[in-house]
């Protein structure tokens, strides 16, 4: 059984921390509704829950602060003291500590002296601090080895009556016969003189009497450790027979049942009532290891990889019965495929409880007041996405409060509420997801932004851009308006991590904001990583993938642009100029490009460039496999997939390819002006 | 033939613990993380003994007890109970709920071991 305390206190640690954000979640809720029980309710059942699970796994200090913070949150519960703003700081302190506990596992015992002071302080003014100890007081040891009492001819001779409730309530006598057994030879007899003529008697009562005799001397402490359980309810006697005859003829019951206690009637309402959870329960659910998950959906990945080659051969074979059975399993596998995916699903509220937490510390650090609202927190993204989305939102949000949002006297001043509003929602939108984080603070200046693009370099004093284009030059690298670096944000990591983030998870970032109203950020993400529709094109006879997601429309390439080789052509379409790149060009593909070529118009980040392909194939079920490590030169390319026939598509980046459009455009423009 | 224990408590890492405990020694588990969901399981699938928690949501380990033994499906279901608090009004209470023994947190995976093999047996 060794080797499971490292694990336990692994598994110990993940359940503690999601407790903690609940409790934290629960604090910040009671704040707002100081009188609601069942928020305190379901705060201390964490709290519980987080001390008897700690102690089990070795976490002695963090069982023992939490039993203290517990025993200050009675009061609350009992009515004895109130919800305060200073209460709720000093807990959320102490919800830190626990934290620091569950990780370190050691010393920190001056921090949790003052917090658990400070919380004592609060809840009894002027009393002393009261040390009641955690009172762990181990369960007797029933493991211990029966031992051979060393006693030379004594023999013990046990008589005992259970409870008439006994073999209802579960008990077995024939077990509590085998454990006298473990000490030595034994002969056991049925005493009947209790059971009453079969007229009166109840089968399922249990009336008979046992009598064992042992051959050895038990001592009190193991016929009391035999019968633990049943004590308070048997009639037992026990007799020691052999050459010193010790003091015999001890009844029950003895300590156990002398703490008198009013025994309640069965039909008596529960004591405590059952306790609705704060957030309802959604379902019945069990844990699995993230990778199981992730090996489901490679496989369901190979399954639509070798479903697609299904498909060839039975279209090509003709056989209708086949056609049929390709079919039927064609649709099984694209429910099995959505089943898997919806598995990988989590709620973004999973991640919204650090949020409301983060809030709430820069609110009071940068001494900005501001509600933080919420919605959407049941829409669902891929695990995976979600994690990896919690750091750029921090950051997000960070931003949004120091440079969005203005000063009370600010916006007072402008005419606002003294208190700012940020929202962070969520939503679906086709296969994406958007999630928005608006602020209503002083908007970004299109002047000051491109002043400081100027100065770092990243354009120049001729490039006419839109107030948009001007706007995301805040996710080039190193840019920074606010020359004064605050604590909380300006560290010159900035939003171009952000950028590279939300790419990496083929996502978009959009950025809107109106001077003096406020700015909204918008994330685009895909609902899933692991397979996207696709459209499939060729080019020189090689296959490619352009995510379906990305694809804005398909046109002909008109006769007058068919020839020629240059980076930058445009496009007229309803009177729009878009950006065309040949791929053949950019593939260094050698030969005559067909007599009519397609335009496959993608669109990313606000931007759109038309792609010239040989041919579109049409739309294809796209398994994103990763390219490796030799590959990441490779920046047009965001992945590969397998087709029916085994051969490999590589998958077009349409954020990339956006990019090199534009800057085709700008050149362009730059060399009309020069 | 293997004896299933269900083991109620909503703290997965004590739950791992206890499965993980009894599978070892060979009985088969089932798992619920509170007390209605206990009851659903214990009333729709034969188990031979239980382990439960007394602090959970939904409904308490005492509360699922007495609701259990109303039902014809305890008949000889031994129902362990275990509880933080070393507190004796509280093991009465379990008793008089119609717990057959119980266990304080913490306990280690001996003593589960032990406790379980006493009420239902190897």
């Amino acid at each position: 059984m060794t080797g499971f305390d490292d694990m336990g206190a692994e598994i110990f640690r993940e359940e503690a921390s999601e407790l903690l954000q609940s409790i934290e979640k629960g604090l910040m809720d009671l704040e707002a509704n100081p009188e609601d029980t069942e928020i305190i309710n379901s705060v201390f059942r964490s709290m519980h829950t987080i001390k008897g699970s700690g102690a089990m796994f070795g976490f002695t200090e963090l069982s023992h602060f939490v039993h203290e913070f517990e025993t200050a949150f009675d009061d609350l519960r009992n009515g004895r003291a109130t919800v305060s703003k200073e209460l709720i700081g000093l807990s959320l302190q102490a919800c830190d500590q626990i934290g620091k506990l569950m990780e370190a596992a050691e010393g920190t015992g001056d921090e949790n002296n003052r917090i658990l002071a400070s919380l004592r302080q609060l809840l009894h003014p002027g009393s002393e601090s009261v040390q009641d100890d955690v009172q762990v007081d181990p369960v007797p040891d029933v493991a211990q080895d029966a031992e051979q009492a060393p006693s030379g001819d004594i023999t013990t001779v046990i008589r005992f009556w259970l409870g008439a409730d006994a073999i209802r309530l579960g008990n077995n006598p024939a077990l509590l016969i085998d454990e006298l057994r473990a000490f030595g030879d034994t002969k056991v007899r049925a005493l009947d003189d209790r059971v009453p003529t079969l007229g009166d008697l109840d089968p399922t009562d249990c009336l008979v009497g046992w009598e064992v005799e042992i051959a050895a001397n038990l001592s009190d402490d193991d016929i009391d450790m035999v019968f633990l359980f049943v004590r308070d309810e048997m009639d037992l006697t026990v007799e020691r027979r052999g050459a010193k005859p010790l003091p015999t003829e001890k009844t029950a019951p003895v300590e156990e049942a002398a703490t008198p206690v009013a025994t309640k009637p069965e039909s008596k309402q529960p004591t405590s009532k059952p306790q609705a959870p704060a957030t309802p329960t959604a379902g019945e659910t069990m844990r699995v290891a993230t990778e199981r998950l992730d090996e489901l959906m490679d496989r369901v990945g190979e399954l639509v990889i070798a479903e697609a080659r299904l498909q060839a051969l039975t279209g090509a074979s003709g056989d209708p019965a086949m056609l049929s059975v390709a079919e039927d399993i064609q649709r099984l596998i694209a429910g099995l495929r959505d089943a898997t995916m919806s598995m990988r699903m989590v709620p973004i509220g999973s991640i919204l409880g650090r949020f409301r937490r983060l809030m709430r510390d820069l609110s009071s650090s940068l001494n900005k007041p501001l509600e933080f609202v919420t919605v959407g927190e049941d829409t669902e993204l891929d695990k995976t996405v979600i994690e990896l989305l919690a750091d750029p939102l921090v950051h997000i949000l960070r931003n949004s409060v120091d440079h969005g949002l203005e000063t009370p006297e600010d916006r007072l001043a402008a005419g606002k509420p003294e208190m700012g509003t940020i929202e962070l929602g969520a939503r679906y939108s086709g296969a994406e997801v958007l999630i928005t984080v608006r602020d209503d603070g002083r908007g970004l200046n299109p002047q000051k932004i491109r002043e400081k693009a100027i100065s770092k370099g990243l354009m120049t004093e001729k490039d006419d851009l839109s107030d948009s284009e001007i706007f995301r030059m805040i996710f080039q690298p190193g840019f920074s308006t606010v020359d004064k670096v605050t604590e909380l944000s300006g560290r010159g990591v900035g939003m171009d991590v952000v950028m590279r983030t939300i790419a990496s998870l083929r996502g978009e970032i959009d950025l809107t904001s109106e001077p003096g109203h406020g700015t909204t950020l918008t994330l685009r993400l895909p609902l899933t990583l692991a397979i996207i529709d696709g459209m499939l094109i060729d080019v020189g006879g090689e296959r490619y993938t352009i995510p379906l997601a990305a694809v804005e429309e398909c046109v002909e390439l008109p006769a007058t642009h068919a020839v020629g080789t240059g980076g930058s052509s445009y496009l007229n379409i309803r009177g729009e100029l878009v950006p065309f790149l040949r791929l053949r060009h950019l593939f260094e593909i050698d030969g005559e490009a067909p007599e009519f070529q397609k335009v496959v118009v993608v669109s990313s980040a606000g931007g759109r460039v038309g792609l010239v392909v040989d041919r579109i194939i049409g739309n294809y079920q796209t398994v994103i496999k990763q390219l490796s490590q030799f590959h990441a030169e490779l920046k047009f390319f965001s992945g590969a997939t397998i087709l029916g026939d085994g051969t490999v598509a590589l998958i077009l980046d349409a954020t990339q390819l956006v990019a090199l459009g534009r800057e085709v455009e700008m050149r362009a423009r730059r060399e009309a002006a020069a | 033939m293997a004896k299933t224990v269900l083991v109620v408590d909503d703290s997965p890492s004590i739950r791992k613990m206890v499965q993980m405990t009894l599978t070892a020694a060979g009985y088969d588990i089932i798992e619920a993380v509170d007390g209605q969901d206990a009851f659903e399981k214990a009333t729709s699938s034969k188990v031979d003994a239980v382990l439960t928690d007394q602090n959970m949501p939904r409904l308490d380990g005492l509360s699922f007890i007495r609701k259990f033994r109303e039902t014809s499906h305890s008949v000889g279901v031994p129902v362990v109970f275990l509880s933080t608090e070393s507190d004796a009004a509280l093991k009465a209470q379990a008793k008089d709920a119609g717990a057959t023994g119980w266990m304080v947190k913490p306990f280690d995976q001996n003593q589960i071991l032990a406790v379980v093999k006493k009420i239902v047996g190897a």
